[in-house]
């Protein structure tokens, strides 16, 4: 890192000048807040960092902060991220996207950016439905449900995307929802900590087309009792009345009620963000009741642009050319006088 | 036996076997060879699409052929004078581009029936009169081959594969070549295997050996250096050429260079030749697909490097809506299109000069760029670093059309040295703009927006692919603000004429016929003009490298002949851009769409029918 001083930054200076433009209401306004609040904890200066996006609402995002900033065409936006970190690892580069965007048109250029690991946060605001087109169905949509495009309700299975991120190898994997802003000012935090690939899922809802989808464990009645925000090295423990925990029975994670039957604190699932093997964190990032929010996965390794950087040392050894005229006169030449 | 040595002006040699038998390597000790005894040559590799296509079937044949002269040469030849036939359906596949009453040196060990039947004769070749009218060396070279190296202690695989050698002795005694240079390599290839080294330098001596003796060689042949400009030379494929200009010009501009590419034929070898030179800033990048590749580019570009992508028609066209995108952004970008045969997957190891209409035209909204044409294997250098050139000075996507015959043909080439190229000079914000500065600012002369890279403090905007404001860049719907943009976005491009050389004229520089060509026909066409010329027909030649914009004194050079023949090996795509951009001329076109080059007896044969037709 070449930072020479440490500026002082607040939330206010990585707000442009720019006209927020989301429907009132939206969920994307919180989470603009609590990643301009998230920047200055970063301790990156703002000519430094680099927002990129693709298509759609959440898309709009870059031209929102004070920092550089590109919005690109709908799904590439990890590929361009790509380009960006390579040709300046120094930079803190951010990728915006969405359901549709990461997921169905860019699905491909997503599970491997995630695969290559290259030092990318990647915030994917999911609301389950296409908002920039008007409401149709997305790949995270649940099945049976009625959209323009669905009038008959959804009959293609949606995706998880923590487990695409996990079966693509990724390394870090965090969730977070659009009514906790502070909690996902923090988890924004690691995902820049993180060396490599950090991927953060946001519950989003999107109020003119998807009102509600996630009110079974957000809305103020269900929200403390369906919520588990878990933290390495933690219980995984949870409800109104911290009573409820999860348990490992057989290949399912299950809900007890910590008292009942037997079950003490002791018997409750701690947290492990840190293990290799991921299969607990697959189970996790499948569940719907409790909703799992917080760093799931964090597994240390070495990123692309770090190993690039060993190969270009390696080369720089191995080489008989050292200049471009060394190697535009290399082989077999002959003159003509 | 003393043998008379006749010396010969040019002469054009195929190599052609099973696509194990070492035919590429052979014609390139063979051009080498003859590049160092100061001859021009022009090469050209033709391999089956398949890696290993059934041995002794005529799909499997691979086939390497060199031209070499002591006047300039071209192109790597129409027709050979002497073809090596490894086997019958190496004579098979070739037997039609042989000259006839030329030579045909076939190894006879590989003419059995059941090769023969193979290869998809009805009857023996050799015996049923079809060689009649060819000069044909019958030799058992693989038993000859097996006989020279049956004391080295070598398993019989080993010999066979020695095979190869064997003929290139007979072909290097045929035009007096030293053995020199072969054995060199041969040494330093199998270095840790000096056995195999030794072996194979037994066969190419065997082999030499072998056609000094026999009487069917009557006469050896020498071919004089050709007078080519002094300098330090030295043999270059396309894409290897067209992979150098970018190192060069990266290090011109003092910038780091990133590509990224997904594989493709026939433009792979560009990312494999820059993948080895990461210690000089080249980052090759291979990335998921084609999109992602061009993608990355721009991700790359917008972040300070000197960015490129790599492909073939097929990847062009996916690439397209991220090229619209580097335009509105109007950062520098070079996408290179080594052309194939199209449509679709088309003929993916044929040469066509497919896509011009596409780099032109094949994007949504009015989307100009800047199309330029490599027009040699070795200029494809110059033209790469001019690309670069033009991108970074105008903040533009430069499209660079080459194509397959170009990328693997392989010319002699003057080594450039970095200190008489050209300076690059990015579009950086001038000092005296930097307080006042705004992202979508334009130089005025060159229209170019400045190149403001993340990390500058005091510099951070954002771009994006909505229309922009044309001082602001913050996304605009104004309507009048999109017509200026448009217009702006024309006019940048446009203005890239008063960069570029002028067309320039070879043959005759007025009179009844201009031959026009672009791109990778340079060679055919120059040499058919050439030859009407030292003949006296009056004929002149304007060959564009700059397809968009075109070079400013085009109308000039057009309005000086009454009839204009536009040579094109695509359906007339460079043909309908000049009626669009120069529609007060009259153009005919002579198009050919077979994967295959341009002759230079079709096109002499060609001229001289249409100036007597204009003549009557």
């Amino acid at each position: 890192m070449s930072e020479v001083k440490t500026v002082e930054y607040t939330a206010k200076d990585f707000s442009s000048d720019q006209e927020v433009k989301w429907c009132p209401g939206c969920g994307d306004y919180a989470i603009l807040k609590a990643v301009q609040k998230a920047m200055p904890l970063v301790g990156r200066r703002r000519e430094d960092v680099v927002f990129v996006s693709g298509i759609g609402c959440s898309s709009r995002f870059p031209y929102y902060m004070d920092t550089y900033g590109f919005h690109s065409i709908h799904g590439r936006a990890p590929a361009l991220a790509s380009g960006v970190k390579l040709a300046n690892p120094n930079l803190s580069v951010w990728q915006i996207t969405g359901d549709g965007d990461a997921l169905a048109i860019g699905g491909n250029h997503f599970i491997h950016a995630i695969r290559r690991n290259m030092g990318l946060n990647i915030l994917l605001f999911n609301n389950r439905i296409y908002g920039l087109t008007k409401g149709q169905f997305s790949p995270t949509t649940d099945l049976g449900h009625k959209t323009k495009s669905s009038p008959q309700g959804v009959i293609d299975n949606p995706f998880h995307p923590g487990e695409l991120v996990l079966g693509a190898q990724g390394h870090f994997f965090a969730r977070c929802v659009d009514i906790n802003p502070s909690h996902m000012t923090g988890v924004m935090v690691e995902a820049e900590k993180h060396e490599g690939t950090s991927l953060v899922e946001i519950l989003q809802n999107c109020i003119i087309f998807n009102d509600k989808v996630f009110s079974d464990f957000t809305s103020k009645e269900n929200k403390s009792d369906a919520l588990l925000y878990v933290e390495h090295g933690k219980p995984m423990i949870f409800g109104k009345e911290n009573d409820k925990g999860l348990v490992l029975k057989g290949f399912e994670l299950e809900v007890v009620t910590i008292g009942e039957n037997g079950i003490t604190e002791d018997d409750v699932l701690v947290h492990d963000a840190y293990v290799k093997n991921p299969t607990l964190h697959f189970m996790m990032v499948r569940m719907e009741y409790p909703m799992i929010l917080g760093v799931i996965r964090n597994v240390a390794a070495e990123p692309f642009e770090k190993k690039l950087a060993k190969q270009v040392l390696e080369v720089e050894k191995k080489s008989n050319f050292k200049t471009i005229d060394d190697l535009l006169l290399s082989g077999e030449t002959w003159e003509i006088v | 036996m003393a043998v008379e040595k006749q010396e010969l002006e040019k002469v054009v040699i195929k190599f052609a076997g099973d696509s194990g038998d070492g035919m590429q390597l052979t014609g390139m000790q063979f051009t080498g060879t003859s590049a160092l005894l100061g001859n021009d040559l022009a090469t050209f590799p033709d391999y089956p699409a398949e890696i290993r296509a059934p041995q002794g079937t005529v799909a499997g044949v691979s086939g390497f052929q060199v031209h070499i002269g002591k006047s300039q040469i071209y192109t790597p030849g129409d027709n050979a004078d002497v073809l090596v036939a490894m086997n019958a359906a190496a004579l098979k596949a070739n037997l039609d581009h042989v000259v006839k009453g030329k030579t045909i040196i076939v190894d006879i060990d590989n003419f059995k029936r059941k090769d023969w039947e193979k290869a998809g004769f009805e009857a023996d070749p050799l015996s049923d009169g079809t060689l009649d009218s060819y000069n044909v060396v019958e030799a058992p070279v693989t038993s000859l081959t097996k006989m020279a190296l049956k004391d080295m202690g070598l398993d019989n695989k080993s010999v066979v594969r020695s095979k190869n050698m064997f003929t290139l002795g007979m072909v290097y005694w045929m035009f007096s070549r030293p053995l020199d240079h072969t054995e060199k390599f041969l040494n330093s290839k199998f270095k840790s295997k000096q056995i195999v080294a030794d072996a194979n330098i037994k066969a190419l001596r065997a082999g030499y050996n072998y056609a000094e003796t026999i009487e069917a060689l009557a006469s050896a042949y020498t071919i004089l250096p050709a007078d080519l400009e002094p300098g330090t030379y030295k043999n270059v494929m396309g894409n290897q050429a067209t992979a150098w200009g970018f190192l060069a010009a990266a290090e011109k501009a003092g910038l780091e260079l990133f590509l990224g590419s997904y594989p493709i034929t026939p433009a792979s070898e560009i990312l494999h030749e820059l993948a080895l030179y990461k210690h000089f800033g080249a980052k090759a990048f291979q990335a998921e697909d084609e999109i992602a590749g061009v993608v990355s580019a721009i991700g790359a570009s917008f972040a300070g490097d000197l960015a490129i992508t790599t492909t073939s028609g097929p990847g062009l066209a996916l690439k397209t809506e991220a090229i619209g995108l580097a335009l509105i952004t109007e950062l520098p970008l070079v996408v290179v299109n080594v052309q194939r045969g199209g449509p679709s997957t088309g003929l993916p190891t044929k040469t066509e000069q497919s896509d011009l209409s596409q780099a032109v035209n094949g994007r949504n909204g009015a989307s100009p760029v800047i199309v330029i044409a490599a027009s040699t294997p070795a200029n494809c250098f110059d033209y790469a670093f001019m690309a670069s050139k033009l991108a970074l000075e105008h903040m533009t996507p430069v499209i660079l059309l080459t194509d397959g015959y170009l990328g693997n043909g392989s010319q002699p080439w003057k080594i450039k040295t970095m200190k008489e190229l050209p300076t690059i000079t990015p579009n950086y914000i001038p000092e005296d703009k930097k307080e006042t500065w705004l992202p979508y600012e334009r130089d005025a002369k060159t229209k170019a927006r400045y190149w403001a890279k993340p990390g500058q403090a005091g510099f951070e905007h954002r771009i994006g692919g909505l229309e922009k404001d044309m001082l602001t860049g913050n996304v605009s719907y104004d309507p009048v603000n999109h017509e200026k943009m448009v217009q702006i976005r024309q006019e940048k491009v446009d203005l890239v004429a008063n960069y570029i050389p002028e067309l320039t004229v070879e043959g005759s520089e007025g009179g009844d016929l201009l031959v026009v060509g672009w791109g990778g026909t340079y060679g055919s066409l120059l040499s058919a003009v050439k030859q009407l010329n030292v003949i006296g027909v009056e004929i002149g030649l304007a060959h564009f490298n700059y397809i968009n914009p075109l070079p400013k004194n085009t109308a000039d050079i057009f309005s000086k002949y009454t009839h204009i023949i536009v040579c094109e090996l695509n359906d007339g795509q460079f043909l309908r851009h000049l009626r669009g951009a120069l529609p007060d001329f009259k153009y005919e076109g002579y198009n050919k769409v077979q994967g295959l080059p341009f002759t230079v007896s079709e096109l002499t044969q060609l001229f001289t029918k249409k100036l007597g037709e204009i003549k009557k």
